[in-house]
């Protein structure tokens, strides 16, 4: 059973800093981190592997520092590390990274199973799973909350529909987008960050892709444009009421009969 | 050096939306997104789309001509009785090929949220997630903003040198246009091959939730913070929500402290809710809050603390202690009602 899990760096904070002329956030000397709900997927993936032996990759796409996040799936239990890095890959869209990560993805290995979270939060789109599985041409699920049964040639999982979980059993290879709290992350061990601490993170760069055309990557690939970034605007109309209890409570009394609620 | 593709703008008209539905019971949203539709229709001189896939759904595409949509395009066949993403994909890519609309709006459910991807990877072409505001420029461009970064930054995004324009949007975020008793508009019955609609995913089992409330159909909810005490303190909230009409929902920290259920957090990690009245006691308004609620009609906000972020999203704002001021409402809305009747 070889699994594949998918990871992203994010800003540690979400006070970030836009470029007024691209409109691309300026990452670099923001702290960050593993998109925390990249976690559920890794543990996922290492229960899985509990049960049916084989081995898990962490695989990122990113600027070089995001191999730090491979480290820490290392640390986790993650047995390899792929981060695929190249300028020509910077601001990419949904598209244009996903297309990048299946080119990767298909250069690292052969993989039966693939772990994605189910969001960031940075970007926040909760699209990067299913198009990668669009462009690899395999099935996908998302919201899976629980894996139900591991079989040789599929995997039974449970998925929330919110107002009901369907049971369903979908055929290797395949992708997951999982929920949190399908399982509760372990915490990174010292023991494991100290033995994989010069363990090798297999890069790959655009020379290495099938598709060398760079059009199809980075800005130049994505049919989105983020033309502008703003702060979201503060609501206008306002009143601040001050004074004891009772008074407070005569105004509202008044207030939610004029709005017809009591 | 740069070539950039271009695409024939000419050649793409009608805005479509996906009609959400789950064995035959079309999701709200859908209803807004047509209004969306129509709206931005409108300024270019568009016609409307709806597309339907599912099976047995006549009654419904009738349904659908009440909403002032030019034509609903329906794909009805056994197959395509509940969703399956790569039989639905086959199929909306097969409308996209023969109909050409310029944009594609889909509601950002559990089930638009991955067939909205996985169509957009299959037409090589932009999806803008969660749209909170859509417009359209003269040149059919669709204007799309979005929060990111948990509500922290708004993006402006458009898509010019594709077609289709994809784009989601939330429950609830757009407004619901009222129903013509007059139908209009035509049906259009499409085909496809069966063999075009296998699936490597079969649906073993369906578990209906238990019928619930959900705090997304309330018209008005009230908000439990960390500024309630003790979890019997719930009661008074739960009482005040009742008089209204309402629901109780709560933070997350009220949540994670087991004392409501996590389908009644609002926020985004939680739920996304407009009702007509939202009132939070002891709430802070954190900006993971106010994502989930920013878009509620009348927001009153109670906060002991004057300078509380809450306060900024709020549109009355009562400064003091929610112990003196929600059992003392609680009574006086008791008593103006025993006098009334
Ligand atoms: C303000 C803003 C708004 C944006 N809006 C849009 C938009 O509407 N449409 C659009 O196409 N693009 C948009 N983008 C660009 C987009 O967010 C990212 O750049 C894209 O690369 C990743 O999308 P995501 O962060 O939403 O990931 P999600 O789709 O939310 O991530 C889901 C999962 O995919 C995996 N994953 C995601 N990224 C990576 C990665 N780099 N390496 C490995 N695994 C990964 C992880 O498992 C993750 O849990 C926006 C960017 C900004 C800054
Ligand atoms: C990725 C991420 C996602 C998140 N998602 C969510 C989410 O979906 N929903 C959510 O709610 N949070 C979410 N959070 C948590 C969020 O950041 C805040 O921690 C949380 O919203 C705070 O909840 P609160 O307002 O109830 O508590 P607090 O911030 O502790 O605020 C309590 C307030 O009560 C007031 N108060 C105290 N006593 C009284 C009194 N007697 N009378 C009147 N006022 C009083 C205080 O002045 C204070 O303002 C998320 C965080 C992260 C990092």
């Amino acid at each position: 059973m070889n699994i594949l899990v998918c990871i992203k760096q994010v800003p540690d904070s979400n006070k970030v800093e836009v470029d007024p002329v691209t409109g691309v956030l300026k990452r670099n000397g923001v702290e960050s981190k593993m998109n925390p709900y990249d976690l559920y997927a890794i543990e996922t993936a290492l229960r899985i592997k509990e049960k049916q032996g084989g081995s898990i990759t962490a695989l990122t796409m990113g600027p070089n520092q995001a191999a730090g996040i491979i480290r820490e799936a290392f640390a986790m239990g993650v047995d390899y590390g792929v981060l695929i890095s190249d300028r020509k890959f910077g601001g990419a869209d949904v598209l244009a990274t996903s297309y990048t990560i299946s080119q990767g993805i298909m250069k690292s290995g052969e993989y039966d199973l693939i772990l994605c979270g189910k969001q960031t939060t940075d970007g926040d789109t909760a699209q990067v799973g299913p198009e990668v599985a669009e462009w690899m041409g395999i099935p996908s699920l998302s919201n899976v909350s629980k894996i139900v049964e591991l079989k040789e040639d599929s995997i039974i999982v449970e998925m929330d529909m919110t107002h009901e979980i369907e049971i369903a059993e979908i055929k290797y290879p395949c992708l997951l987008a999982v929920d949190k709290d399908i399982f509760i992350p372990r915490l990174p061990s010292y023991v494991k960050k100290q033995e994989t601490k010069d363990r090798e993170i297999t890069v790959i760069t655009l020379a290495d892709l099938d598709d060398k055309e760079e059009k199809h990557y980075g800005l130049n690939g994505s049919p989105t444009q983020v033309q502008r970034i703003f702060p979201p605007e503060v609501n206008d109309h306002r009143e601040v009421w001050n004074g004891d209890g009772s008074e407070l409570t005569g105004r509202l009394l008044h207030k939610l009969k004029e709005l017809k609620f009591a | 050096e740069e070539t950039v593709e271009t695409v024939d703008k000419e050649n793409w008209k009608g805005i479509a939306v996906y009609v959400d539905h789950m064995d035959g019971v079309i999701h709200p949203v859908t209803y807004e997104l047509i209004g969306k539709a129509k709206e931005l229709a409108e300024k270019i001189n568009h016609p409307v789309y709806a597309v339907m896939i599912g099976h047995g759904i006549g009654a419904q595409c009738e349904e659908l001509l009440h909403y002032e949509v030019d034509k609903v395009y329906v794909y009805d066949r056994e197959e395509l009785e509940r969703f399956k993403m790569e039989p639905y994909t086959r199929v909306f890519e097969d409308f996209v090929g023969k109909i050409k609309p310029t944009a594609i709006l889909m509601g950002a459910t559990t089930v638009g949220r991955q067939l909205a991807p996985r169509l957009a990877a299959r037409l090589k072409t932009g999806l803008t997630a969660d749209c909170t505001i859509l417009d359209i420029n003269e040149n059919t461009d669709l204007v799309q903003i979005r929060p990111a970064f948990g509500g922290n930054i708004m993006a402006q995004i458009l898509t010019p040198n594709h077609r289709p324009q994809m784009a989601t949007v939330r429950y609830k975020v757009m407004n619901a246009p009222t129903r013509k008793d007059s139908a209009g508009g035509e049906i259009i019955s499409c085909d496809i091959d069966s063999n075009e609609l296998t699936s490597k995913v079969t649906v073993l089992d369906i578990i209906e939730k238990e019928k619930e409330q959900f705090i997304e159909a309330s018209e008005v909810l009230v908000v439990a913070g960390r500024g309630i005490k003790k979890e019997e303190d719930l009661a008074m909230i739960k009482e005040l929500a009742d008089l209204l009409g309402g629901q109780i929902a709560c933070t997350r920290p009220v949540m994670e402290a087991g004392w409501l259920e996590a389908k009644r957090q609002v926020g985004l990690s939680g739920r996304t809710v407009r009702p007509r009245l939202i009132i939070t006691c002891g709430v802070s308004g954190s900006v993971q809050f106010t994502a989930g609620m920013n878009n509620s009609e009348q927001i009153i906000a109670i906060n002991k603390d004057e300078n509380a972020p809450i306060f900024k999203t709020a549109h009355y704002c009562l400064v003091g202690d929610l112990y003196d001021i929600i059992p003392d409402l609680i009574s006086k809305i008791k008593e103006s009602r025993s006098v009334s009747a």
